[in-house]
């Protein structure tokens, strides 16, 4: 008897550490796959190359730069260095206006052309998403 | 004015009450064998006092009393009487107010219910639960004093953010407090327990109550602010993967795994230490959530203000807090090895223990995903996000064992148990996958995964169905959550799967065709209300088997002026009819969105039937032994 709750136990433990380790790797490899990584228009004019990968690009929306037509709007996002041109079609937040920060989620055609899938919505006027933040105080 | 110094006054008095309280439980916890009275009324007037100061701040708010701070930057005098009130808990300071209200509250209920607990156990609580208030009472008084004063009085106050001038979010975050609140007690009483080594079935049986309780009260806050992102912020969906709800699913999450340890414990003593550490982490990940959500680390509405003066406190105080209570793990618990009761492989504990590990794997991808970034930026200044593509990808494919265990675990009993009717078990999981097949074949995406999933599920709700019949209501709270869980995965599946969505620009006087669908915007009309003016489209919405008329709303909002969208939604039983409209630089083309989501409203009702079942297990106790 002893020696089967023995056997029970030690079984227990190899479980919990397979399942353990199995977690972990399949955790790891999908952050690695799945993860959007958050660039300014300069860091993307410093890009060596680009690969087909979603991304995340932040900044303001350029002044007199929106575009509005029945499948599309194009506008400029800038960060007062540099700026891209952006191509979207879909839901428009709110917030979204010129001269006014922005996030846009997408994938990069070129170095200055941006194929946006989501415009990420900011939630209060005064609010300014800290990675915005963050390039505008760069410059 | 006079309730801004009443509020503030009385909010200083109740935290000098913490240190009599303190004082009065450790000269009571050694002489006399019953818990001083005194205990009990410093409580009640502690409970008392801070009420008073939130009533205070819910007069200045009535009363437009600008020279409050809180009030100045959060009210305006053309707002709804209903949104000054409920514009009280719809900031930061007001919120942690409430927060303090509701521990005291708790603190005041524990010690009324547990009476016929031991003595040194419920003083031991209360200290603990006092030094959590008094670590409140410092964080709102030292950094986000709701009652400061503003001289010159201005004439006019910032105004509430219009996104939360909502029914629902009006009472989302007092549901929510309640659910993380009430876990401060469990976190209290369990390592008060720990102390005097009272981990017993006795205990589980009193905090299973306290379980049931903030697990009931967190899935509806959690419920709520999911509804209100589906309609006021206009996203068309239930749940985004965005890290302000991964912090409110993460407590959940830990809380329902420590409700099925509890009733383990309460049946079969086991897992002592498991379920400590368990309580532990539940009010760590609600401590976590707060940080994260008030230190403006996060992007979101609920970041009221960056002030990193405030995240660090709540940090160290979670530090604080986290290292006493390993402390005490480590030094008061003792596990019992002699006694350990056998376990045979196929038994309710196993299933239990299963669902464990589940429960863990599922709380640590959502962890990871959301302190994962925040991580990065901190050591290599690298932004990036997780979205929901790693959600999807590592949580789907275990919900199918998942919801396999969940359907057959609950069969099995305690200690020892034999599977009947193997045969139609595994018939009915063949039924369920070809019934699933036959709905999904139609749609060429990943239709294997699909119908395994959807078959699972349909599984589950089966066997639930089945069990309602043949266990002449026995663990009727049980099978009802899991049912409602089992419905809930159907619903959302079917919704994802079956959702339609058409993003367009329209001008006034256009349609847009596809197929059999036809959206013709009408008409617009313009209207002025209170504190905002209306813009209101009408849509014709033709398709293959109805006609619908839809209003969207636009509304620019005076103070602060912002634009919201106000959707238009048309709920049936099996589908709700979506669309909402916004301006793009105020040219004539709007912003068109139309979505159909089946089942949405099956979304909703699932999640009421699963903490309807926590409701009934909690008035119907005696009833489910």
């Amino acid at each position: 008897m002893y020696g089967r709750k023995v056997k029970l136990r030690f079984l227990f433990i190899i479980l919990i550490l397979f399942s353990l380790i199995l977690s972990t790797f399949l955790i790891l490899k999908s952050l690695e796959e799945n993860v959007v990584y958050f660039q300014s228009p300069s860091d993307i004019k410093l890009l060596e190359e680009f690969r087909d990968k979603k991304i995340r690009v932040g900044g303001m929306v350029k002044e007199n730069s929106i575009k509005v037509s029945s499948e599309k709007i194009n506008f400029i996002i800038t960060d007062f260095k540099n700026e891209i041109n952006v191509v979207y079609s879909g839901v428009i937040p709110n917030l979204f206006s010129e001269g006014k920060g922005v996030v846009a989620e997408g994938y990069l055609k070129d170095r200055s052309f941006f194929k946006a899938t989501k415009i990420l919505a900011k939630h209060d006027e005064n609010y300014m998403p800290p990675e915005v933040k963050a390039i505008l105080e760069e410059k | 004015m006079l309730s801004s110094v009443i509020g503030y006054y009385s909010l200083i008095f109740g935290s000098f009450i913490s240190l009599v309280i303190i004082f009065f439980s450790v000269q009571n916890f050694k002489n006399s064998k019953i818990l001083d009275s005194k205990i009990l009324l410093f409580s009640f007037l502690q409970l008392v006092l801070v009420f008073v100061s939130f009533l205070c701040l819910i007069i200045s708010f009535v009363n437009s009393d600008f020279s409050n701070e809180t009030v100045f930057n959060n009210s305006h005098t053309t707002k709804p009487l209903f949104y000054k009130i409920t514009g009280t808990w719809g900031n930061h300071e007001g919120s942690l107010l409430l927060w303090l209200l509701v521990l005291t509250l708790f603190i005041f209920i524990f010690l009324v219910k547990s009476k016929s607990q031991l003595k040194k156990y419920r003083i031991l609580t209360v200290i603990f639960q006092q030094v959590i208030i008094i670590g409140f009472f410092t964080f709102l008084i030292k950094t986000s004093n709701p009652f400061n004063y503003l001289f010159p009085i201005p004439k006019e106050g910032l105004g509430l953010n219009p996104i939360l001038q909502d029914p629902a979010l009006a009472i989302h975050p007092p549901i929510l407090y309640l659910g993380y609140v009430g876990s401060s007690i469990i976190f209290s009483s369990a390592l008060a327990a720990t102390t005097v080594n009272y981990i017993n079935n006795n205990w589980a049986s009193h905090i299973k109550s306290w379980v049931l309780t903030s697990w009931i009260f967190l899935t509806l806050g959690i419920l709520l602010g999911s509804i209100w992102a589906y309609y006021e912020l206009g996203w068309g969906g239930f749940w985004f993967w965005d890290p302000v709800e991964n912090v409110s699913l993460m407590p959940w999450l830990a809380l329902t795994t420590l409700l099925h340890c509890i009733l383990v414990l309460e049946k079969r003593s086991l897992f002592k230490s498991w379920i400590i550490i368990l309580s532990i982490a539940t009010f760590a990940l609600s401590m976590c959530g707060t940080f994260l959500v008030r230190s403006g680390i996060l992007n979101s509405v609920h970041t009221f203000a960056n002030d990193p003066e405030r995240g660090l406190f709540i940090l160290f105080f979670l530090f604080l807090l986290i290292s006493i209570s390993i402390l005490i793990f480590l030094v008061f618990h003792k596990s019992d090895n002699k006694k350990l009761s056998p376990i045979f492989f196929l038994s309710k504990e196993t299933s239990i223990v299963i669902n464990n590990w589940f429960m863990m794997y599922f709380l640590s991808v959502v962890l990871i995903g959301t302190v994962y970034p925040i991580f990065l930026e901190a050591i290599s200044s690298q932004k990036i996000s997780v979205g929901p593509p790693f959600y999807n990808k590592l949580l789907i494919p275990f919900l199918i064992p998942f919801l396999i265990f969940m359907a057959i675990g609950p069969r099995l009993r305690w200690i020892k148990s034999e599977l009947k009717d193997k045969l139609s078990l595994v018939a009915l999981l063949i039924i369920s996958v070809l019934f699933s097949f036959l709905i999904v074949r139609n749609f060429n995406t990943n239709y294997l995964l699909n119908s395994i999933l959807i078959g699972s599920a349909f599984y589950l709700f089966f066997i639930t169905v089945q069990d309602f019949f043949i266990k002449k209501n026995k663990r009727f709270s049980q099978n009802i959550a899991h049912f409602g869980f089992s419905l809930l995965i159907l619903s959302i599946l079917l919704n994802s799967i079956f959702s339609t969505e058409i993003i367009t620009n329209l001008k006034v006087g256009e349609s847009y065709i596809e197929d059999d669908l036809k959206i013709e915007f009408k008409d617009l009309d313009k209207e002025n209300k209170k504190n905002y003016i209306s813009f209101t489209g009408t849509f014709y919405i033709k398709d293959k088997s109805s006609n619908n008329i839809l209003n969207p709303e636009l509304r620019i909002y005076n103070q602060p002026n912002i634009i919201t969208s106000e959707a238009d939604i048309k709920i049936t039983l099996m589908q709700d009819n979506f669309i909402t409209i916004n301006s793009v630089k105020n040219e004539d083309y709007f912003n068109v969105r139309y979505l159909v989501k089946p089942f949405m409203l099956w979304i909703w009702i699932s999640v009421l039937l699963v903490s309807l079942g926590g409701l009934i297990s909690l008035f119907n106790k005696k009833y489910e032994k």
